[in-house]
């Protein structure tokens, strides 16, 4: 005798509480400009409304799930990936992947090429002096500090974002 | 017939024997053992692959009393499903029976190829010290051993040409398993550890690939760097597949240029795959080799953003085989619609497998590729979501599927336009192609889409279905239409006794059938069970507290959990946990 009710045609999965496991159509949101294309891991993710956690669906092999899950967590354990540069007189900001780089060289030539400045050369005692733009982020602390100061992989792990500053304001900071 | 069989007859069986030698498919030579007696002779004494689809359909003893000279042998253990958690461990499929048996009657083992298998490090001593023309170990989504085993493996097998490790579960024991391939050790073709978690000699991998000069394949693991990398590709310019360990490191240094030069002196590459932890910014050294590409799989490098993989992509113009992360886009597919006029498979894995909605492929993707690539013929899908009307474009683009495995994330998803379900879509696929020998199908269904199944899915051998379906009918038009049926696979779908006995002959002529949180209940598959002797009907219960716990308070009405039943030779395995009771 089977009961007739876990035979109904119904949105919900079979076998649950209708309330619990109504999901709701999919949005036909699409990503697709190419802004959106790149992983942010920085973006909350924010679930959509009841995704139900189905075991065993999608089916991917857990030898898979579990490469991929290593690298979620990886990219996400601290270290600063995605952040938002802003440069002072440009009227919008862009967003950067700090592992996309090797060193500092590296970056600051990217910087220079996205935004057209020019950042000069690094030095310990002068900081960017001279230069026409000075390269500041915002630390884990939430203070303000001269880009190159710390070893590149320091500066990867505690970078939230970045300000190109104009060279006449980064002097205060560089002769600190 | 008669007297074609008379004819045959004034043959000395050496002349059969070397005839039967150019028929090489399991299948044909099984249907060329039904002839008659004297075939089946001959057949028996000079078959020397063997392939078993279910290891428990049949027992070692027997294996070897019917084909004695066996040199090579393909086994499968656990279904499909069981993949995806949907199998308790410890359920079953173990090799060292197998292997003890082919070892007492000194049977002359070369190749060994196991799938969804439980392989201890015993089995592969006992393998290794067995059998001294051993050649060849293929192990696919296996279990149950460590680098101990390997060892062994690489210390005494003197030939050993392939060892090809496929998403295995390996317990590293820090040994120096690769080490322990002798310094004459010249014979290996193929090499796949890319698997493996841990550390290996990087030296000892170094000689190894300098003294083979046989090398084809190899297939490294993340912890084999791009330095290393550079080395071996110089040693091994003549490798026809490769798959990189690490991809990552300072494009502006030294190492990374040699990478450049070493990867520009491998002409022979045609299949490429790894990258296992990648930077973007190294992929320009893979460039030279993408133009005479004929398989990529870069399904395991989430990393590459989807400019980068178009980049990429645009220069593989002779590409058969893509795997992919859906983490390429609608329009990366587009590029590579664009691109890969040659392509015959796709597969487009999800980036995003808890689904927690990032995904980035749609229905677009699909169309464009079915509409771009002429000669596709066999697909894995996973997006976010699908069209009826996709659906049927692509059955009228592509009438040349042989294998279409569409997996919506959400898995009972409607038609994102319309909001209908995506019966029609699928019918489309059946009815256009009639070569369809596996199906996946998934979103929202009725039982019209399986009774397009039975209508039109002539050929089809595997079926898919996962929360699909209205009643009873569903599963009957699909077990009563698809006469070459051989393995059904259910899951959460409401289908129940009446679907499960209307015909329990047609089971005797399939491989096995699953039926997971559907609607069967235990006096059903008693019933199966007690008037088809020749069929195994396991009940596998969730709780391993054994299923004599379970057992009293589980009534011939309840609902069965999971049951999975199969034909067999031989009854009911002696090897089943406390949780699997075979009626």
């Amino acid at each position: 005798m089977e009961t007739s009710v876990a035979t109904e045609l119904r949105l919900g999965l079979p076998g649950r509480d209708e309330s619990e496991a109504k999901i709701t159509s999919v949005s036909n949101k699409r990503s697709s400009s190419e802004m959106d294309d790149s992983c942010d891991p920085q973006q909350e993710s924010v679930a959509p409304a009841q995704k139900a956690q189905v075991v065993g669906w999608p089916p991917v092999r857990s030898y898979r799930k579990n490469i991929l899950q290593k690298k979620a967590e990886s990219s996400s354990d601290g270290s600063a990936m995605f952040v938002k540069v802003s440069m002072d007189g440009a009227p919008y900001l862009r967003k950067i992947d700090l592992k996309f780089y090797m060193n500092y060289l590296d970056l600051l030539k990217a910087l220079q090429n996205m935004f057209k400045c020019t950042i000069g050369v690094y030095s310990e005692r002068e900081g960017y002096d001279g230069s026409e733009f000075a390269p500041t982020y915002e630390d884990k602390d939430g203070d303000w500090m001269l880009v190159g100061d710390v070893p590149w992989e320091m500066f990867v792990t505690s970078c939230k974002r970045m300000r190109i500053m104009k060279g006449s304001e980064a002097r205060g900071l560089g002769c600190l | 017939m008669c007297l074609s069989q008379s004819v045959m007859n004034y043959f000395p069986e050496e002349v059969l024997e070397h005839v039967f030698d150019f028929v090489t498919s399991h299948r044909d030579r099984n249907a060329v053992s039904l002839v008659c007696k004297s075939w089946y002779n001959v057949e028996k004494f000079s078959r020397e692959k063997v392939f078993i689809g279910n290891c428990y359909a049949v027992n070692p003893e027997r294996l070897i009393a019917r084909f004695p000279r066996l040199r090579s042998l393909s086994l499968k253990g656990k279904p499909h499903f069981a993949d995806f958690n949907l199998m308790p461990h410890d359920w079953g499929g173990h090799v060292y029976p197998w292997i003890e048996a082919m070892s007492k009657s000194r049977i002359n083992l070369e190749e060994l190829r196991l799938k969804r298998m439980v392989v201890s490090d015993e089995s592969l001593e006992l393998l290794a010290k067995s059998f001294p023309n051993f050649k060849s170990l293929v192990l696919v989504t296996c279990e149950g051993y460590t680098t101990d085993g390997l060892a062994a493996i690489a210390s005494n097998c003197k030939f050993l040409r392939e060892l090809d490790l496929q998403e295995n579960e390996v317990d590293d024991r820090k040994g120096h398993w690769l080490s322990c391939f002798p310094e004459s050790c010249t014979s290996l073709v193929s090499l796949n550890f890319s698997c493996l978690k841990g550390e290996v000699n990087v030296a000892a991998l170094e000689r190894l690939v300098a003294r083979c000069r046989n090398l084809r394949s190899l297939r490294l693991n993340h912890a084999v760097p791009l330095e290393v990398l550079q080395k071996i590709l110089v040693h091994a310019p003549q490798l026809n597949d490769l798959g990189t360990g690490s991809f990552t490191h300072d494009p502006n240094s030294e190492t990374y240029v040699k990478l450049k030069n070493a990867m520009k002196n491998c002409h022979s590459i045609r299949s490429f795959s790894g990258f296992l932890d990648v930077n973007g910014r190294c992929l320009p050294a893979v460039y030279p080799i993408c133009a005479s590409l004929t398989a990529l799989n870069l399904s395991y490098a989430p990393g590459i953003f989807s400019n980068e993989l178009a980049k990429l992509i645009r220069h593989c113009k002779k590409i058969e085989r893509l795997w992919i992360l859906d983490t390429i886009g609608d329009k990366g597919l587009g590029v590579v619609a664009n691109t890969c006029k040659e392509l015959q498979e796709l597969r487009v894995f999800p980036s995003d497998p808890y689904g927690v909605g990032n995904a980035a492929v749609t229905e677009e993707g699909l169309v464009a590729i079915s509409a771009g690539c002429p000669k596709l013929n066999s697909i894995l899908y996973f997006c976010q979501q699908m069209t009826n009307a996709a659906l049927i474009t692509v059955a009228k683009n592509c009438p040349n599927f042989i294998r279409f495995r569409l997996c919506t994330l959400n898995p009972i998803v409607p038609d994102a336009a319309t909001n209908q379900p995506l019966d029609e879509g699928f019918g489309a696929i059946v009815q256009s192609c009639k070569g369809l020998t596996r199906l996946s199908v998934s979103g929202l269904l009725t039982d019209q889409v399986f009774l397009y199944i039975g209508m039109y899915a002539e050929r089809l051998e595997m079926l898919s279905i996962a929360f699909a379906g209205d009643s009873d009918k569903g599963m009957l038009y699909v077990l009563n239409g698809c006469k070459k049926l051989k393995k059904l696979e259910i899951r959460d779908s409401p289908f129940g006794n009446m679907a499960l006995l209307s015909d329990m002959g047609k089971y005797e002529t399939m491989r096995s059938l699953w039926m997971s949180s559907c609607q069967v209940t235990l006096g059903a598959c008693k019933t199966l069970a007690e008037k088809m002797p020749r069929l195994n009907v396991e009940i596998i219960s969730e709780n391993e507290g054994g299923a004599g716990e379970g057992e009293a308070s589980l009534d011939d009405r309840d609902r069965v959990e999971k049951m999975y039943l199969y034909r067999t030779l031989v009854g009911p395995r002696t090897d089943a946990p406390d949780f699997v009771r075979t009626l």
